[in-house]
């Protein structure tokens, strides 16, 4: 899995659904409009799983909100309102898609024990993260091509011969990038493993392997390093992400206790995670904003692509507006684009570094890089 | 997958991780590749100190290698061993599993390898 969400993707997607909570099935769709209303300019519409005259991205988003919010009853770390708040986006305007729930502040979703159990918090993400990435893997391989600076200096700071894991590795962008480590890449979606195999070309295959954040199978300190970028916001409870971080720092060296001072201070463990505060993106999020939230991932189709070209200018390939996609949604006309939501977790500042020292991690070094937070840390012992 | 990374591998399942038992995983019905790569002396060199010897050795007899020394060779050996070090080049990094299984010799599961990708889901009874 990689970082999130550049232009092409998410672009046009134009709902932002509070991850629904509550305890019963049509409960967690309650269609209130967020207190307020949306903030974005163009109205929200108050949605309904069943409902009509709702633009199209958003009709598959509350399709899949239904549907989710039937197998899955008790969402994420919990908030107690169920609400689903759409906002518009138009793209015109890097604030313009906004998350206006009536979210709690976030020192209280945080603060909140999870409330759904492991086995739920974990059929939720097969939902609403595992089946999502099966489905988009291609489309989101495509979309990720340039490894991160500060992920590509760390990679390529190691000493030669280091030994470490991408856990999450999506397509696998990071594992070639200091051809003097050896790197280990895994991940959730067995189609982004297979892309992550090829990734430097047939030639040099990658080594890969899929496995689960909560279950890898690597052997307890023995790695220089891990990577795990952009995965760990879409565990579903606190607790579980904290098991995911712990997971990582399994998998490094520990530090050498001889104290002589020039002890080993052991593997690093690098983690990007979403942010919360990143107002001045498109998606407009900012401090107060939900933290958990469901994401839409918009798959165009190529009919409508080439459709659209002859009408392009106006939104480049950002994609269309909603209501522009909505007239070409009649029944008869071409295939609908489809959107699948993804489950995020947004972190606000300094909520992954407790994370880290909640499981025994030192935090190294930390940071803000466009919209996510990272930290670069190591076992205490 | 590289036989390299074999030696950075075990059972996934939660009870394993502490048992002597579960590393390395046991190839079965193993088909290999063997690639034609280059050899990289300094990244084989830094490697070594961070090879699990016993586990690799075992490793290698499993996969129809020959035995390798019990210990294994320090680093002014290798650099004074041109053969020896392309033994573990050909080993380590251009001998491939791609098909077949990895078995932990604790728990017994078995994980597949497919195209040179071991997956190591769980069933839920697992996990």
């Amino acid at each position: 899995m990689q970082p999130t969400i550049p232009a092409a993707a998410d672009a046009d997607a134009a709902a932002v659904t509070a991850a629904a909570s509550g305890t019963a099935a049509a409960g967690a769709l309650n269609q209130q409009p967020s207190s307020g209303g949306s903030a974005a300019s163009h109205a929200a519409a108050p949605n309904s799983a069943s409902g009509n005259g709702m633009q199209p991205p958003i009709t598959a988003t509350a399709a899949t909100a239904a549907t989710a919010a039937d197998v899955v009853p008790v969402p994420p770390a919990g908030q107690n309102d169920s609400t689903i708040a759409i906002a518009t986006a138009t793209s015109k305007g890097p604030s313009s898609l906004t998350a206006n729930t009536a979210a709690a502040p976030p020192s209280t979703a945080a603060s909140l024990a999870p409330s759904s159990s492991s086995a739920e918090a974990a059929s939720y993400e097969a939902t609403h993260v595992h089946a999502v990435y099966e489905s988009i893997a291609p489309h989101f391989s495509a979309t990720r091509y340039k490894p991160w600076p500060v992920i590509a200096d760390f990679l390529s700071s190691l000493s030669p011969g280091s030994v470490g894991f991408d856990v999450g590795c999506g397509n696998g962008k990071y594992l070639g990038v200091n051809p003097g480590v050896h790197m280990l890449g895994s991940d959730r979606s067995a189609s982004l493993v297979r892309f992550a195999r090829d990734h430097g070309g047939v030639e040099r295959s990658q080594d890969v392997a899929v496995a689960d954040g909560l279950s890898l199978p690597f052997p307890e300190g023995r790695a220089d390093f891990a990577i795990c970028v952009a995965v760990i916001h879409h565990m579903s409870t606190r607790e579980r992400r904290r098991e995911a971080v712990r997971a990582l720092l399994d998998c490094v060296r520990r530090p050498s206790a001889d104290g002589s001072g020039n002890g080993d201070d052991g593997g690093k463990i690098l983690v990007y995670v979403w942010a919360l505060e990143q107002s001045n993106s498109r998606r407009g999020w900012d401090e107060g904003s939900e933290q958990d939230l469901l994401v839409p991932w918009v798959m165009k189709q190529k009919k409508e692509k080439k459709e659209k070209k002859k009408t392009k200018g106006k939104a480049a390939d950002e994609g269309v507006e909603p209501a522009e996609a909505g007239a070409e949604d009649g029944s008869s006309g071409p295939p609908a684009d489809t959107t699948y939501q993804r489950y995020y977790h947004l972190f606000r500042k300094g909520e992954l570094e407790e994370d880290v020292e909640a499981v025994g991690g030192k935090v190294v070094r930390n940071g803000y890089d466009k919209d996510n937070w990272w930290v670069v840390a190591s076992r205490c012992s | 997958m590289k036989v390299l990374s074999l030696n950075f591998l075990t059972c996934a399942v939660k009870a394993c991780k502490s048992t002597t038992g579960a590393y390395p995983l046991h190839p079965k019905d193993a088909e290999l590749v063997e690639d034609d790569l280059e050899i990289n002396s300094d990244l084989l060199l830094n490697i070594m100190p961070r090879i699990d010897w016993p586990a690799l050795s075992t490793t290698a007899t499993e996969l129809g290698f020959p035995s390798l020394p019990a210990q294994p060779p320090t680093k002014e050996e290798l650099e004074a061993d041109e053969k020896m070090l392309r033994d573990l080049h050909h080993l380590l990094m251009e001998t491939q599993m791609m098909e077949g299984k990895l078995v932990c010799g604790n728990c017994g599961h078995e994980y597949a390898v497919r195209e040179g990708i071991a997956n190591f889901l769980l069933p839920a009874h697992l996990v």
